[in-house]
């Protein structure tokens, strides 16, 4: 193989936007540092690198390109982002300035207790609320992203049928309609997925459930409303049937948008969950992550949560306020990250919180159903639904047609995007065949959803009247489809050459 | 109700299109005794309440705005240009998801492959994924990946005692039911004492470089010997060190992985931060995480998507090298910018200060009657001192009297330490501020009166 690890002699166009290594000169700086003010040490020569393989560039490049760079993304300041199981709402922009207080950003995490109780306080309320909001007894807010608060989830069940002298207790149900993070989580956590089928509705097959529950279940996880946009008909007999063979519940929160303030997971009988407060509350998804994936448990999972947590150690008494701190819980996991959770992301979902109280939640909620209802009404008689019924904050929809023969659902995705939307997700769940799956959040417009519609409804005609629209698409994108086989196997991802030493 | 922008008129007409009479009602498939629960919550506050009373628990911290700093310990006050929170307030940047979608998404994607590069350069590596959530989770996937690679015929992880204390602890927390074991840690283990417990059962040895206390273990021979025992070398590096020292490559690491923050990410009270991950190019398909290669699009143009995704949860399912599906996109576009404008000269500069300034805090620091450093080895911006006193008193009296938020108490994490602190000293500290932490710990009964 040559050194340089490139392919730009493949490339035949200019590109749209030179690398930060092409731009540039050497020499050319992009930040003033101060003069040493203390004598210089020596530095040991013999432990000093040589050559350093950065950019030397101005600030004023670095922030064309950059910016340049910006242009070229889809993003929900820019337009309407559909994304089923991701739920792409409004980041609120007071969210940024409250995350980034200097009182907050410049907080280091092993400070003394005592002197971060601002950061504690907010950490226990934030806690206190989830736990309010789920029905359930307590909360870690460690996880760093849903698949971390999963991870969190499946190790507690584990660690509570260890402790309870069952061991062998090694299996995890998951539907086939689950997201990939379910057996992916369970897989890490050393024990075995048992994958159930979904019965005509998009439920669980119940008989299915009974036949594989006996005493080597260690539990189940499920999605509610499910992955397909659905809540499960028969929720309480599922928990039912699972707890009566010795099995806990795990709920993936991914859906949580659809929930609030309408039932409680605790309530309907799970012992665990994770939320996503990069989906649910707001807090943004920054081009895939940071995420922040809090995980609540009840009475009988609490003391196997990830720590530490925050705590109240004295309580306050009239206007003084409790004194808190952090502490592992008795049988703790242990920890899943450093310190204690994704800090700045938590301030974010807290100040939404705020803001919206118990009824601005449930309204949440009432607008996301009705947003994906409204869009699932008007675009059932050109596009196939699986699933005749009303659906949660999303729905699934399939992107083929007989007429059209050829076209796939991720033509019509492409397609969108010359009409200026980012297309919903493809190929998700794995049980509707051309999945489209749509979740218009509640911080759109009864305008915005309209204007999609009338995008899908035309995609549909289009798809059979001149269906190379579609494949050739997207037309208006700063680059046309991409060749990702070439990507996996070229494999290239560095631009830099290795260091001569290497050889 | 500030983000809903329904009308009345809006939800009839939505409603009557749905074919239900009411909001309620597109909820009649969830059970009726549990339907509608009532949310114990405070009462909304509009916009301007919730700044106050979010800027008051802010304002109620102390941090480093107002105070001098030396705590670190794999944590650090550096100097953040503005530029980065310019870029990062890049609503296209922030408000996106992951970039799946690889025609709208070539910002995030060109960022996040320029980012790959600079890891790669720093840690003189082949490959290196998009992050991971910090650099204790790196470690974590480290182990992971040493497992996967050998098919868990090798399942003996050797940690030195010098790799982050709570690295090692979520290490333990991920692979408390993988079968991997641990060992090396639990003493005062030398590199030479790691080095005899290689054998065939060895998948990796993780070493830190510099080590927690600040300081650079003789690592010269140590590839050689664990590449001997068939087994990978793991380094935990600080990024910053390594705009100065030779890079892991050049030493024969095998991995590298390490926290990102101090590359122009705030503290934030631990988070966000960002782990990175390298290797060397023939365990690139081992990886776990996203990672974006270069291609060009359909009309010859350069472009740049996702790779490798058959290794990801969506598609391997229960197969799948992690269930990671977030990285932190957002810290790695950060570092990717701070690596830009800091640039070949910049980074070297800020390691040379940091070098300079610990060195003189600590020579400063050794000169007093009851302290004394550890100079046993080379180290970079971070020293042990031993002190007269429990750690604890020294920083309530440090904090109390001179505004000054003292170093990390050593015996949290390794009880045989007693009274010994861990002083980090960066960029940011002036030689005002070293010389009044040096007067404080000089006169333990004195007060500068100059507290914030």
């Amino acid at each position: 193989m040559t050194d340089e690890q490139t392919t730009q002699s493949n490339a035949t166009l200019p590109p749209l936007e030179p690398l930060i290594y092409d731009l540039g000169a050497p020499g050319r700086k992009g930040v003033n540092l101060p003069d040493s003010d203390v004598p210089e040490a020596r530095l040991p020569e013999h432990l000093v690198r040589t050559g350093l393989d950065l950019p030397e560039v101005s600030e004023m490049d670095v922030v064309r390109h950059f910016v340049r760079l910006s242009q070229f993304n889809y993003s929900i300041d820019t337009g309407f982002y559909p994304l089923g199981s991701c739920t792409m709402k409004y980041n609120p922009k007071l969210n940024e300035d409250m995350a980034r207080l200097p009182g907050f950003a410049l907080a280091h995490p092993l400070q003394d207790t005592t002197t971060v109780q601002g950061a504690l306080a907010l950490m226990y309320t934030l806690q206190a609320w989830l736990a309010e909001i789920s029905g359930m007894a307590g909360v870690s807010l460690q996880p760093a992203a849903g698949a971390h608060g999963e991870f969190a989830g499946i190790l507690m069940i584990r660690a509570y049928h260890i402790a309870n002298g069952e061991p062998n207790r090694t299996r995890i149900i998951v539907p086939d309609s689950a997201h990939g993070t379910n057996p992916a989580t369970t897989a890490m956590t050393g024990l075995d997925v048992v994958e159930i089928t979904s019965d005509n509705n998009g439920d669980v097959d119940l008989d299915r459930l009974r036949e594989v529950c006996d005493e080597t279940v260690a539990g189940m996880m499920i999605t509610v409303p499910n992955t397909l946009g659905v809540f499960e008909g028969h929720i309480n007999e599922i928990v039912d049937i699972v707890h009566g063979c010795g099995g806990l519940m795990y709920m993936d929160g991914a859906n949580m948008n659809a929930m609030l303030g309408i039932a409680k997971p605790g309530e309907l009988g799970f012992d665990v969950m994770h939320y996503n407060l990069h989906k649910t509350f707001s807090t943004p998804h920054g081009g895939g992550g940071p995420g922040s994936g809090p995980v609540a448990a009840n009475e009988k999972l609490l003391p196997f949560l990830p720590g530490p947590v925050a705590t109240i150690e004295e309580e306050g008494d009239g206007d003084i306020p409790p004194l808190y701190g952090l502490s592992m819980p008795e049988q703790s996991i242990g920890r899943l990250k450093a310190f204690y959770g994704n800090f700045g992301m938590l301030v974010r979902a807290f100040t939404y919180i705020m803001l919206h109280g118990g009824p601005g939640l449930k309204a949440v909620t009432q607008h996301a159903v009705l947003n994906a209802n409204y869009i699932r009404a008007r675009l059932k008689d050109s596009y196939t639904m699986p699933f005749e019924r009303i659906c949660g904050h999303e729905f699934v929809c399939e992107g083929h047609w007989t007429d059209a023969e050829g076209v796939h659902a991720l033509d019509v995705s492409k397609r969108l995007m010359d009409y200026g939307f980012h297309p919903p997700t493809n190929y998700f769940p794995l049980i509707v065949p051309e999945a489209l799956l749509i979740e218009p959040t509640e911080t759109e417009s009864k305008e915005a959803c309209d204007a999609f519609i009338e995008a899908m409804l035309t995609i549909a005609k289009e798809a059979k009247d001149n269906p190379d629209l579609l494949h050739e698409a997207p037309h208006k994108t700063p680059v046309g489809r991409v060749d990702e086989v070439r990507a996996a196997k070229e494999l290239v991802l560095c631009c830099r050459p290795i260091p001569a030493v290497e050889k | 109700m500030t983000y809903i922008p329904h009308t009345d008129a809006d939800r009839e007409a939505m409603l009557k299109a749905i074919g239900v009479e009411s909001l309620d009602d597109l909820f009649d498939a969830v059970p009726t005794g549990q339907r509608f629960p009532r949310l114990d919550l405070p009462a909304p506050l509009s916009e301007p309440e919730a700044a106050w009373e979010v800027g008051g628990l802010a304002a109620s911290n102390v941090a480093a705005q107002d105070y001098a700093i030396f705590l670190g310990a794999g944590v650090y006050n550096h100097f953040i240009p503005s530029v980065i929170n310019h870029i990062l307030l890049r609503g296209e940047f922030y408000t996106a998801y992951t970039p799946y979608q690889p025609e709208m998404s070539q910002g995030t994607l060109q960022a996040i492959y320029e980012y790959q590069s600079m890891m790669c350069a720093l840690t003189g590596m082949e490959a290196a994924n998009a992050s991971h959530y910090d650099g204790a989770t790196s470690l974590a996937e480290a182990v992971t990946m040493a497992r996967a690679h050998f098919r868990g015929k090798r399942s003996k992880v050797i940690l030195c005692p010098g790799v982050h204390p709570q690295y090692r602890a979520v290490a333990r927390t991920y692979h408390q039911g993988s079968g991997m074991q641990f060992v090396g840690d639990k003493g005062n283990a030398t590199i030479p004492d790691l080095i005899d417990m290689l054998d065939d059962s060895t998948a990796m040895l993780v070493v830190s470089y510099p080590n927690f206390f600040g300081q650079i273990d003789d690592i010269g021979g140590l590839a050689t010997a664990v590449h001997n025992a068939g087994a990978l070398l793991c380094l935990v590096v600080d990024p910053i060190a390594l705009g100065l020292f030779k890079s892991p490559g050049e030493l024969g690491a095998d991995v590298v992985v390490g926290e990102g923050q101090p590359l122009g990410i705030p503290m934030s009270y631990g988070g966000p931060y960002l782990g990175f991950f390298a290797t060397r190019k023939k365990y690139a398909r081992q990886i776990a995480g996203r990672i974006i290669g270069e291609t060009v699009d359909k009309h010859g143009r350069r472009a740049y998507v996702m790779t490798l995704r058959p290794r990801e949860q969506d598609i391997r399912r229960e197969k799948a090298t992690s269930n990671i599906c977030t990285n932190q996109g957002l810290m790695a576009l950060a570092a990717c910018v701070y690596l830009s404008v800091m640039g070949k000269h910049g980074l070297r500069r800020v390691a040379e200060l940091c070098y300079h300034k610990a060195h003189y805090a600590a020579e400063q620091i050794n000169a007093l009657e009851d302290y004394s450093v550890d100079t046993s080895k080379p180290f970079f911006k971070e020293f042990v001192v031993t002190c007269p006193r429990p750690v604890s008193a020294i920083n309530e009296h440090l904090l109390e009297h001179w505004g000054i938020i003292g170093g990390y108490g050593l015996s949290q994490d390794y009880p045989q330490r007693e009274n010994q602190m861990l002083v980090a000293v960066t960029e940011m500290n002036t030689r005002d501020e070293i010389d009044t932490l040096v007067e404080a710990l000089r006169n333990p009964d004195a007060h500068a009166g100059h507290a914030h």
